[in-house]
Parts: structure tokens; sequence; C-alpha cells
């Protein structure tokens, strides 16, 4: 042990700077080495603390899976929910509280997979939520089996001789049905990321922040790509930062190009702002306004 | 606590069954209903998207899916609202998932069931009762639940009063399980003042924040809930978890958990229980039916007291958890028990169970699409005087 990783008498009661933001009476957390979601959990701590919205107001929600697990350590109100059931659930608080601000927290699979309806549907009717997909393109909390945004030719427990289903291309789909803002970032990206996640919380309406991560455990070992920090060196290399890009353009090959940036910011109106608007032309005066004093 | 005069349309009115559930939600201060159209619940839905944005603070959403139905309610009730949705069969199915969400977060919410005849499509403008141990047994995993059964539009009306009341009093969703005769049929219904409306409230905690811990039960078993926003910053989840909502992976707290999630229902049967009794005493029959069932039944014990039987009648408002104590009581005192209903074979086997052999019993089952014959009850009358 080095001296400046010894816990003394002095430091074992400083405070962590993130000690307000995350549980830490849950950690060690239950990732494994080189995995890239404590990064994720990381950015989004820093973007929550910044952002200078109250910690009270900020809800977090989770579906299944590895990434499932975020809502368990970040320390606002916190739902663990079903799997692929984040973003109705989330959907449903905002709703009836638009007070708070909903950050959705969940994989490729729960949200893309199971979660797919309710993820285009949210994002057409412009629910006002943040969701932070985090891609690591394979089921890991239950094995290693093949997600639809494993990419063509990759190896997946139930692929076992190579992934013949396209994957979704998931900034494309977000921007289809109608996101106010779309962006993809990759876990080695700190800053773009939690500078995506400040940007995301802060747009009104559905946003989404794709995050590429490394799963060491599964999706690297089972493709012989070497480990997390292999994948890492990876995103650096062959990484391609196009803001504004065409979304049609981001398939994700197999250890190929991936291109990363903000693709889509359009503010348009929020399912609340249409309610109000719509039922105060109906109704005239006599209409209370729903979400009142938030603006 | 009083009813909020805002969602209380006062005054007689003539609705039928599914609108009349809309404005219980409403006098019960539901305001928010996240649901899908289902032949034949859609009605309650309408009704509430036509009249929330006059009664105001509330929001009707038309979502994807019965999946996100109820999945959106649960977040609703999170974040404060009172909470509901509501469905037929096919719909049911899908929401057994988070229904045991529901059951798991201990959230307060109502979901109502306007059965119709199944499996599967099955008859979707025409009533059925098969869905009975599907609200008591159709979410994975050990549980106990509320349901209630209304038999005409004012029931409808009046007890999803009750239903919200118990969901809040116990923290369990409670089902109201309709059928499409009292869904469809249309009576005269009275809707009382809000001041005669009695609400129990949320039982929410008003200690420090930091100390709150969300799953330590309070000596009833319950535990207090706060909502979204509260600055209590709790945690919740589907999984086994402990008094502060972390999950815990043993055999100890699944079995501390489970079993509070059961007994916290279990233990209070008998005060949950609504029954209607009718010329119990001196019976030698006893007929035991619930929803449209019971008023089907009405001739044909009138019939066989005509003939001079004793007849006597139990009426289950509340079918889940099963009144045990009191058809145990009624096995040991008549000589059979006669239970029609709109399936081959439900709450019939809770009944013969509860029997244990001081009764005959005797189903009168009926596969649905229409209520029973008349004559088929009294005919059950018959053989269980045999």
């Amino acid at each position: 042990m080095t001296e400046e990783t010894t816990v003394t008498e002095e430091t074992q009661d400083v405070a962590h700077p993130m000690d307000d933001l995350l549980r830490m009476d849950r950690m060690p957390h239950i990732w494994c080495p080189t995995c890239g979601l404590g990064t994720v959990v990381t950015a989004l701590a820093l973007a929550l603390g910044k952002s200078g919205i109250p910690l009270d107001d900020i809800a977090v929600v989770s579906g299944i899976g590895c990434t499932g697990r975020v809502a368990g350590y970040i320390k606002v109100d916190s739902f663990h929910t079903t799997h692929g059931r984040a973003i109705p659930f989330a959907t449903g608080l905002h709703l009836a509280n638009p007070k708070l601000k909903v950050i959705v927290v969940s994989g490729d699979g729960d949200l893309i997979a199971i979660g797919g309806n309710h993820f285009i549907h949210a994002a057409r009717r412009n629910v006002d939520i943040t969701v932070i997909c985090v891609n690591n393109f394979i089921y890991a909390m239950t094995g290693g089996q093949v997600a639809p945004t494993t990419p063509l030719t990759a190896n997946a427990s139930t692929m076992p001789y190579g992934n013949f289903e396209p994957p979704f291309n998931i900034p494309h789909l977000a921007d289809s049905c109608g996101a106010a803002y779309v962006a993809r970032w990759s876990s080695l990206h700190v800053r773009r990321m939690t500078t995506a996640f400040a940007e995301a919380i802060a747009t009104p309406g559905f946003s989404l922040v794709e995050v590429v991560t490394p799963c060491s455990t599964l999706y690297a070992r089972r493709n012989r790509l070497g480990t997390g920090l292999d994948l890492l060196k990876f995103y650096h290399d062959n990484c391609e930062i196009q803001h504004g890009a065409d979304t049609r353009s981001l398939n994700i090959d197999f250890q190929g190009k991936i291109t990363l940036g903000k693709f889509i910011e359009r503010p348009r109106p929020t399912f609340l702002d249409r309610l109000d608007n719509w039922y105060g032309q109906v109704f005239g005066d006599k209409y209370e306004p729903y979400v009142g004093d938030r603006k | 606590m009083k009813a909020d005069p805002k969602g209380v349309l006062t005054g007689a009115h003539y609705l039928d069954g599914d609108h009349a559930a809309a404005e219980g939600a409403l006098a019960a201060g539901c305001r928010f209903l996240a649901g899908y159209p289902i032949t034949p619940s859609t009605e309650v839905a309408e009704r509430f998207a036509a009249r929330i944005p006059k009664v105001g603070g509330g929001v009707f959403i038309q979502m994807e899916d019965e999946l996100a139905s109820m999945a959106a309610i649960l977040g609703g009730a999170w974040a404060g609202k009172k909470s509901m949705t509501v469905t037929s069969g096919p719909g049911f199915s899908l929401m057994m998932e988070n229904l045991g969400l529901g059951i798991m977060m201990e959230v307060p919410l109502v979901l109502i069931n306007v059965q119709r005849g199944g499996p599967s499509t099955g008859l979707p403008t025409l009533p059925g009762q098969a869905d009975m141990m599907q609200a008591r047994w159709g979410s994975h995993g050990d549980y106990e639940i509320i349901a209630i059964c209304p038999s005409s539009p004012q029931e409808a009306f009046d007890y999803m009063i009750t239903a919200f009341n118990f969901s809040e009093k116990y923290r369990v969703p409670t089902l109201v399980m309709m059928d499409e005769c009292v869904g469809h049929m249309t009576e005269k219904v009275v809707i009382p003042p809000a001041d005669e409306i009695e609400i129990t409230p949320r039982k929410e905690y008003t200690g420090p924040p930091e100390e709150y811990l969300p799953y330590l039960p309070d000596k009833d078993m319950i535990p207090w809930m706060t909502k979204a926003g509260d600055g209590t910053r709790f945690h919740t989840t589907g999984l086994t978890h402990d008094e502060k909502g972390y999950p815990v992976m043993n055999a100890d707290c699944q079995e501390t958990l489970v079993r509070r999630l059961v007994d916290k229902i279990r233990t209070n049967a008998d005060e949950i229980a609504i029954l209607e009794e009718e010329e119990i005493d001196g019976a030698d029959v006893v007929l035991i039916s619930y929803g449209i069932s019971s008023r089907v039944a009405i001739p044909a014990i009138e019939r066989a007291r005509r003939e001079g039987l004793k007849v006597g009648s139990l009426r289950l408002v509340t079918v889940w958890p099963f009144p045990e104590t009191r058809v145990r009581e009624l096995a040991k005192n008549v000589k059979a028990l006669v239970i029609p209903e709109m399936n081959y074979g439900q709450v019939y086997y809770e009944i013969e169970r509860c029997a244990a052999g001081n009764a005959r019993t005797v189903l009168v089952p009926h596969a649905g699409g229409w209520v029973h014959d008349v004559d088929d009850i009294y005919a059950g009358i018959k053989e269980g005087l045999k």
C-alpha cells in the first residue's frame, strides 16, 4: 500500500466530494472492474451537482440489468422498477408532479428491447424526462446474451456463432420519434458526457444521451477484445466527434468507427405544454392550468 | 378526512357502472389515471378523461399499452397523486407484471377489472367472472391483495371510495373486480355531498427527513410513506429489500419482508371483510355469491323460499382476502353452501376448502357470455338440500 492510499486517523473522516450525491452506505457497488457504469454515475452526479436543481427535486428511475442498479446508488428519490418499464414509471412520476426533474438511467436491452415501445412513445409525446441509455452492446447481468444493439457478427451467448440480426441505431430511433435532444458519448469522454447530461436535463421535453460503455466481463471477453481498458483505448482511437451528424449515419459496426456528438437540439412543446395550451383554448378562462407555477 | 368537493358530483344521476366508477374515483380524490382502451372497461377512462380538465389538479393519459399504464400509475402514486388504471381480461394479464411491483413497493393504487369472457380475447362485449383467481394469484410470487366486487352502478361509485381507502390504509394495490353487466348497466346513482364522504389519508411520514426508513413497519405492519420531492431522498426497489429499501439477497430478509406483506392483509382479513347476510339464522342452505351473480340469484332464492325452503344468502363484497372466518363458521351451521359464479369453479374452491366437509358445497358454474339462468341457481339450491 502506498502512502497516498493509506487511511490514517487524519484522513478517515474526510468527506468524499460526492458524499451528498451517492449512497455511500451502499458501497462497494456491484459492477465489475473496468465496467463503464461507475464513470457514468460519476458524470451524472457531477452534472446534477452543477445543475443547480435542488437534489430534493430530482428523481432517478432505472429498469433492470447492470445499469438498472444505478438508481440504487444515487442519493435522490430513486426507483428501481421492472424490466423495460422505467420510462412509463418516470412518465407517471413526472405527470403527477411536474416540479420533479425525472431522469431515467437504464441499459440498451431494458430501454430498446423490452422497453422499446415505451421509448418511442415517450419521445413522440415529448414527455419532459431525460433518458440516459447506457449501451454495452450485450445483456450483461444475465450472462452475455444478444441485444438489439449487438453489432453484426459480434459474439453473444445466444448468438454463439456471431450475431446476424441488424442492431438499432439508438440516436436515429430517438430522432425519428421526435426527441428534443439527442447525443451520444462514450464513457471515455467524461467531460463531454457530463456536459451532455447537464444539457439534456436542462432541455424541456424528451432528451436522450446514449453512452457507449465497455463490458469487460462479457462483451469484451466473448469477443476477445481484451479488458475494459483495452476497449477505452479502442474508443480513443476509433471515436469521431461530429456534432449535428445526420442520425441515419450513426450505425455502429463491430469494432468499427463510432460517431459521437450532439446530434439534435430542438425544443418543442412538451406533453404538458400541449395539454395546458389545448385545454386553455377549449375551455378558455374557466381552465385552471395544470402545471401552474412551474415556469 | 372528508372528500375534496371539487371531485364530487353531488346529486342523483342515471349512470352506467363504468361511469359511476370514474365518479367514485374522482370523489375519492383520484387525480391520475393512465390507461389503455379495452372493452368493456373503456368508459371509465373516457369519463375520467372528460371530467379531469374540469375538476382540475389532475391528468389523464392514454398510454401505449397496459404494461405502461400500470407502471405509470406506480410513478403517479409515488409522486403523491391518488392513481388508478382500468382494464379487462387481456389487459389485466399484462398488468400483472407491475401489479407485483406495486405489491413489493407497497404502493396505494386502484385497478379496476371489468371482467369479460375469457380465456384470451374471449368475449370482449359479454360478461365473465373468471379472473377471480388471477386477481388473487396472477402476479408471480407470494402476496395478499384486496379485491372488491360491486354489483350495481351505485356500488361501483361507493366501493371505488372504499377501494382507495383500503389501498391507503394497507399500502396495497386494491382491485375492483366488476363485470361487463355491472359496467354497462345503467341505474340511479346517488352521489352524496363531499362532507359525507370519508377519505382515508395517506400514512405520511412526518419525522426528520434524514431519519426516514421507507420500509420500517409501524405496529400495524404498515410502513410510513413519503412522496418523491419530500426531501427524504428514499430508495425503493422490486428486489427483496430491508427497512432502508436497499436490496438484500438472502433468505432471512425474504422471510421478514414477504411474511409482513402477507400478514399485513391476512391478520386484518376480518376487518377488511365486507359481507351482506340475509336470513342466515335457521337456514338449511346458504347461497354465496358476488358481483352480478348476487343479483341474478335473488329470484332463485325467492322462489325457493316461496316453496318453504330455508335459504339464506351471503354476499361477498370483498372476495380477497377471503372471508375465511365467516365461511368456516357458516359451514358448521348449514347443510349446504351453493355457489353460482361465471366460471368453472374459482371462489368455489375457497369455499369448499373452508367448509372442510362440514357442509356440502354445490357449484353452479357458467362459462360467461351471459348471466346464469335463474332455473340453474334454483336447481343448485335443490341439489344442496338433497
